[in-house]
């Protein structure tokens, strides 16, 4: 048994009945990190010796008195944006390259009170803002099905962590495509979850109205099962819902879409879109026929607005965010400076890199006087417009499916320079964020070049279950979870 | 929509950040390209649309006031570029008053 190759349902279920051990999991995955991760480079931080030493703790004491949880003694790669207590966060920036955060975000508190094992912590583009890694003050990951290839982003560490079996699953976040995207490129399962369905407390926080926290995973069941464990309200952040949380895992047990109505928008199949990539999206969307959906052309009119809106509300929030980052309490501090506002200026000049100034730089030009209601007014506006158009697509049918992104992963520096091209890459991630709306993203075929492409599905608020219902029965009636990437 | 340098040197320092010529120079650019991209907004008709701040239509959250624990002083300052005896150690931001 080979164990990083188990899922992380299959390892839970090997370790609730005494198969395997913690330890011989830390061990196995501290092995499988040895062999690939020097290509792969999806950690920042790696945790290994306290992961052992937890490992063993857990194995003794389970000893003694033999009950067992839903993540204990799972082995978990954590995005390095989720703040971790005693464990270095970085967010990828040299502003927090010592930031040893004092306290657990809610998501690790909630994996920890059940005996998770942190392997590290995973590459992203400094503080989320990205789709490629590239924008990490430390190098980028790589993509494990090729590695000239970016593995997406922003949580691109977490994508090629679970590609590469260098966890059972992982956290990531999205804030416009973060988790989908690195997913879709890296041949894997990310689901974005409502808003507010999962607390942000302990998140550092990018764009707060847009920011969500989910699962990346090696398939759909550990979709349900870890979005399980995460899921639900938190006193400690005010825009997680008081909405209970289902079993998940029960969602899977109908292995079909029956009398389920799946939305086909035609925006999402228009220019730009990659004819390899549409072509295996077609063929996805003619298998959830074939399971039973009632396929439906939909039209959701204002998509053509997405990037627009989210690059002026992202980033307007993502000034005011990033302002704390002031060299005073915690962080980087320049030296030699002159006075208060030059200690500002320098640290922030020192600390953040280019796409991150980009991104503050705009934020506070459509927040600035004379500009704010020509630009985030608007902005503000128009994504009223897209939330009714998805209202009034769920009138009409229970989920839609599209392409996760227009083109398979594309080779480092291939949008380097051009900003705006790499914005308008993010085109069908962004509304489901600026619409607070459930999406999953699963493998769905691959290119002639060998890369896996994504098929998303949008649901309902709070329907996950639909979500992940729709996923499973799709994902057994293929095959394409079997086939692994070989890292080289 | 066409940004100056003037206008990117207003906005830096609006964001308290400092820049080097040449990322004056390409901000300005930039910036006028994603911004152009972003007038693309004025197409659609927003006359009495609701801005969207939520999607959670939430009204205000409520707790009770009590006392928790919170973190130590040590762990408070324990991220800090600089302290001294538990506080933050910042440059000093009021002149000396001059001799009277």
């Amino acid at each position: 048994m080979s164990i990083h190759k188990l899922s992380l349902y299959e390892l839970h279920e090997k370790f609730t009945v005494g198969e395997v051990t913690a330890t011989e999991i830390v061990r196995a995955y501290g092995l499988r990190i040895g062999q690939v991760e020097s290509k792969v480079k999806a950690y920042i931080t790696q945790a290994k010796d306290a992961a052992v030493a937890q490992a063993g703790a857990l194995d003794a004491s389970l000893k003694v008195w033999r009950k067992t949880l839903p993540m204990m003694g799972m082995p978990l790669a954590i995005k390095d944006n989720i703040c971790t207590e005693g464990v270095l966060t970085t967010c990828a920036s040299r502003m927090l390259g010592n930031f040893v955060p004092p306290y657990d975000a809610t998501v690790i508190a909630k994996l920890r009170a059940q005996g998770y094992l942190l392997l590290g912590k995973t590459n992203l583009d400094e503080f989320a803002m990205g789709s490629s890694t590239e924008n990490s003050a430390v190098g980028p990951s790589r993509n494990p099905w090729n590695l000239q290839c970016v593995p997406g982003g922003s949580s691109g560490g977490s994508a090629a962590a679970v590609a590469a079996d260098e966890c059972a699953a992982a956290l990531g976040s999205d804030t416009g495509g973060s988790i989908r995207q690195p997913a879709a490129f890296c041949g894997v399962v990310g689901l974005k979850p409502t808003y507010g369905r999962v607390s942000r407390y302990g998140l550092i926080a990018f764009a707060s109205s847009l920011d969500q926290i989910g699962p990346i995973t090696k398939d759909v069941k550990d979709s349900a099962f870890l979005l399980g464990a995460i899921a639900g309200h938190d006193p400690l952040d005010s825009t997680s819902a008081d909405v209970p949380v289902p079993d998940y895992l029960k969602a899977l047990k109908r292995k079909d879409l029956k009398k389920l109505k799946v939305g086909v928008p035609v925006e999402y199949f228009s220019e730009g879109l990659d004819s390899e990539v549409e072509q295996v999206v077609r063929t996805a969307i003619q298998e959830l026929k074939e399971l039973g959906g009632e396929i439906k052309d939909i039209q959701l009119p204002r998509t053509g607005a997405a990037v627009a809106i989210y690059y002026v509300i992202a980033t307007a929030e993502a000034s005011s965010n990033l302002a704390r980052y002031d060299g005073v309490k915690f962080g980087l501090r320049a030296k030699e400076t002159k006075d208060l506002l030059d200690l500002y200026m320098k640290t922030r000049q020192e600390g953040f890199g280019p796409e991150v100034k980009r991104r503050i730089m705009l934020g506070t030009y459509v927040l600035s006087a004379g500009y704010y209601d020509a630009y985030y007014g608007k902005a503000q506006a128009v994504r009223t417009l897209i939330r009714q158009d998805f209202e009034a697509a769920f009138q009409d049918v229970d989920l839609i499916v599209t392409p996760v992104t227009p083109t398979p992963a594309f080779k480092f520096g291939a949008k380097g320079d051009d900003p705006l091209q790499m914005y308008l890459s993010d085109i069908f991630t962004i509304s489901a964020n600026l619409a607070g709306v459930p999406a999953i993203a699963l493998p769905c075929g691959f290119s002639q070049d060998g890369l896996p492409i994504g098929l998303q599905l949008i649901g309902r608020p709070f329907e996950e279950e639909t979500l992940l219902r729709a996923a499973y029965a799709y994902e057994q009636s293929t095959q394409w979870r079997a086939k692994k990437p070989v890292i080289r | 929509m066409e940004i100056t340098k003037q206008e990117v040197e207003k906005v830096a320092k609006l964001a308290r950040l400092e820049l080097t010529d040449s990322e004056k120079a390409v901000f300005a650019k930039q910036l006028s390209q994603i911004l152009t991209h972003v007038e693309t907004l004025k197409q659609y008709d927003t006359i009495g649309v609701e801005p969207t701040a939520t999607v959670l239509g939430q009204v205000n959250v409520f707790r009770p006031d009590i006392t928790r624990p919170s973190l130590s002083v040590e762990r408070a300052v324990a991220n800090a570029p600089e302290s001294a005896d538990g506080f933050f150690v910042v440059p000093k931001i009021i002149e000396d008053p001059q001799p009277l």
